[in-house]
């Protein structure tokens, strides 16, 4: 079991996450992920490490409730406990000096572009971020990438932040203004492979983190499996970067809705639990329950 | 007891292993072998010649005292037959399972020849679930601590049965497991109805009795490596046994549609996941009336075809390139497979996997193939034969070929050398690889191999452990050992 120190909301459905897991805290690069589960029966899931700190032992995690795992994981406080926790795992970012960089962020996607932005901006790069969101309170870490001295261009699908319009859009003022040599863009398959056609008539090298479905992480199942300029990869040992020029994101989108109606299923179950059967998928990882069973 | 003759005994048949009925298996995961009952061990094992040089021993990878254990059966003392086989073998409930025995002790049998072998396995297998059943096993007996320490990567067979001979000398073992929960392919890979995970979960709990520590979520390479082992952490010796878990795909067109699986992750779903339950959390794509294709013609491939038939497919084939007499998996596998009506498609081999505009599979391509000259292996080899090909419509396919090592341990410790085929480079005789303090065995040496060799090659590694412990000699003067 694996402490939680800190959980915050920090957006909607959106929640901020630190748990103890110091060996990982040690060990973490930028760019890497861990896999995570949040209940003794849970499913494995993997999640960006956003920070690290190998002082605390402590990893960051951010999670977004969108099914029936990350709504259970969003519900968690200081005190409860995640039951696994393993990694780091995947390859790191390639960082080293591009001279001008761009993080492109949509959504959830932006915890997955900050601790690769930070560590562009450490590597002595000049790092642009372009965050995206739907509305203004979707616009995730803003003032945490401001405070490593990045430049955000923040941008609202509805305009009532920022700048209006995609992230797509922002990303291709910036590439007739400025000298960029390398594009991340991290978030949803639709906006990563929107990135891809933005810098491809210019060659700009542009990585994209891919999210597929994964079961353990380390190679051993290819469920992951990416075509990247038509070879098939594994996310979660080859990757998860690559360069978006050569993704096939059509298939990654499709093979991410595999298991669409069940997931649905799952999540309306968790729905129809009334309040005290609710809280009981989750007593064995609260703090107080977790800690009478370890005594 | 009665002496009854010894040609009297050879006229009978061999005993038959008890199992659920085929169709009312097929539709759970209860276990399909129920256990040989008393009388059938008894006199399953009074049919045994006791041969002066038994010759079942040598067909054993691990050299059982197979005719002392059988005697002893014989003789009603199970217990006796039990302390026997812990001699050599410390997952006998396990190997007795699914060990190949046609090919090893039973291969050997000198009844084999003029009559049926004798049932080493279900006896083995009779001698583990009694004394377990009836709690005869004898009580752990407190070990004087030897003051050092090993870490042994990967809870599969090989690592467990290393841990095991180390830690009854009295050295401190801990073993690091990737996943969330130890036993590995024992775990992930064999499905319920053929080894019950309360069995392996019953050998890692007498492990830990045993002082053994268990810590999953451990990523060595990763999380730790093998370096960080034995400096920061300071343990005396390292036993890699990871096992070869990175899977194999066809290489044919239309691989990466949705609803193509590796064996691993289709087992990995179902077992270790738990997706066979009704509240499960981690979802395999709905099988019920659907139809599935396997390629491969393994134990891992019979496993992959008799869970979805559990799990409500309407029609299983096996797809397989050579002809059943090819086949690498255990005889008792496909005779159960069979039974439960999967179908054998022999002399087929994948041309391209097809699937509609929404990236869902729909069926496989096959080319039929025949038997040309004898390869490497001496099996002989399958040619296609010109112009025969066919379509076989399909909502799963299952590849169950074959695992290559995977390299994320190696890949991160470059001391550690590799064979061409990504295997770990080990003196066979000792289990010593390139890299001092540093023993291998299992899988990720000889490829996807078997349980029984990788526990045999965990117990090598042992005693060369023991060796090195000892001494702290790394070179060929290690000596081989003898297990």
């Amino acid at each position: 079991m694996y402490l939680i120190v800190e959980a915050e909301s920090i957006a909607p459905d959106v929640r901020r996450i630190v748990v103890e897991a110091p060996k990982i805290a040690t060990k973490h690069m930028a760019g890497q992920f861990v896999i995570v589960r949040v209940t003794p029966d849970g499913e494995r899931i993997p999640l960006t490490i956003a920070e690290a700190d190998p002082d605390t032992g402590s990893i960051t995690l951010f999670v977004q409730a969108i099914g029936r795992t990350t709504t259970l994981m969003s519900e968690l406080e200081a005190g409860d406990f995640l039951v696994d926790v393993a990694g780091p795992l995947g390859r790191a970012s390639e960082i080293k000096q591009y001279g001008t960089a761009v993080v492109v962020g949509g959504g959830l996607g932006t915890a997955i572009a900050y601790p690769i932005a930070r560590a562009l901006a450490d590597a002595g790069n000049r790092v642009i971020a372009i965050i995206g969101g739907r509305s203004r309170e979707y616009v995730l870490l803003e003032d945490h990438l401001a405070a490593h001295g990045i430049e955000v261009i923040p941008c609202t699908d509805d305009g009532s932040y920022g700048r209006p319009g995609f992230v797509t859009e922002a990303l291709a003022e910036v590439i007739t203004t400025e000298d960029v040599g390398v594009v991340f863009a991290t978030g949803p398959v639709p906006m990563m492979g929107a990135v891809a056609e933005v810098t491809r008539p210019d060659g700009i090298e542009t990585i994209a983190s891919l999210n597929p479905i994964m079961v353990d992480g380390t190679g051993m199942c290819g469920g992951c499996r990416v075509e990247v300029g038509g070879e098939t990869k594994f996310a979660c040992v080859d990757g998860p970067e690559f360069d978006a020029h050569q993704v096939d994101f059509g298939l990654l989108q499709r093979r991410n809705t595999s298991y669409r109606a069940f997931e649905t299923k799952r999540l309306q179950d968790l729905e129809s639990l009334d309040a005290a059967h609710h809280e009981q998928v989750l007593a064995p990882v609260r703090g107080a329950c977790a800690t009478e069973a370890d005594a | 007891m009665t002496k009854i003759s010894r040609r009297a005994l050879m006229k009978l048949d061999r005993v038959e292993m008890p199992a659920r009925d085929p169709l009312e298996r097929a539709a759970s995961f209860e276990e399909v072998n129920t256990g040989l009952t008393p009388e059938q061990a008894t006199v399953e094992a009074m049919r045994c010649l006791q041969c002066k040089t038994p010759t079942c021993i040598e067909g054993c990878p691990v050299n059982i005292q197979i005719d002392q254990f059988i005697d002893r059966v014989a003789n009603g003392d199970i217990r006796g037959a039990a302390d026997v086989i812990r001699m050599d073998s410390l997952l006998p409930a396990i190997c007795g399972r699914v060990c190949p025995q046609e090919s090893q002790c039973e291969g050997t049998c000198v009844l084999d020849k003029k009559h049926k072998p004798i049932a080493v396995g279900h006896l083995e297998r009779y001698v583990a679930d009694t004394v377990r059943r009836y709690g005869l096993e004898p009580p752990v007996e407190p070990v004087p601590s030897s003051g050092k320490s090993v870490a042994i990567v990967g809870s599969g067979p090989a690592g467990l049965a290393c841990a095991a001979d180390l830690a009854k000398s009295g050295h401190k073992v801990t073993i690091f497991e990737a996943l969330h929960q130890p036993g590995g392919v024992l775990i992930y890979g064999i499905p319920e109805f053929r080894l019950p995970k309360d069995i392996v979960a019953a050998e890692i709990d007498g492990l830990k009795a045993l002082g053994v520590e268990v810590e999953t979520n451990a990523i060595i390479g990763r999380t730790t490596t093998v370096e960080e082992l034995l400096t920061d952490e300071g343990y005396d010796a390292v036993f890699v046994g990871v096992g070869a878990g990175l899977p194999r795909f066809l290489n044919v067109d239309g691989e990466n549609l949705i609803g193509v699986y590796s064996a691993n992750e289709f087992l990995t779903r179902v077992n270790l996941m738990g997706a066979y339950r009704e509240d499960t959390e981690t979802p395999v794509l709905d099988l019920i009336g659907r139809r599935v294709v396997v390629f491969g013609g393994g134990n891992t491939a019979m496993d992959s075809a008799r869970t979805p038939l559990r799990l409500g497919a309407e029609e299983v084939r096996v797809a397989y390139r050579r002809t059943e007499a090819e086949m690498p998996a255990r005889v008792e596998e496909i005779h159960h497979a069979k039974e439960e009506g999967i179908i054998f498609d022999f002399l087929v081999s994948p041309v391209e996997l097809l699937g509609n505009d929404e990236g869902w599979l729909t069926g496989v391509r096959l080319q039929r193939m025949e038997l040309g000259e004898p390869d490497d292996s001496g099996r002989r080899r399958p040619v296609p034969i010109e112009g025969d090909i066919f379509d076989v419509p399909a909502d799963v396919v299952i590849v169950a070929i074959g695992n290559s090592p995977n390299p994320l341990l190696p890949a991160t410790e470059s001391r550690l050398e590799q064979t061409r085929w990504g295997t770990l480079a080990v003196d066979e005789t000792t289990g010593r690889t390139t890299m001092p303090g540093v023993f291998a065995g299992g899988d990720i040496v000889t490829g996807g191999a078997t349980v029984i060799l990788a526990m045999g090659a965990g117990r090598i590694a042992a005693a060369s452990i023991e060796q090195y412990l000892e001494s702290r000699i790394w070179d060929e003067t290690l000596q081989p050992a003898s297990v």
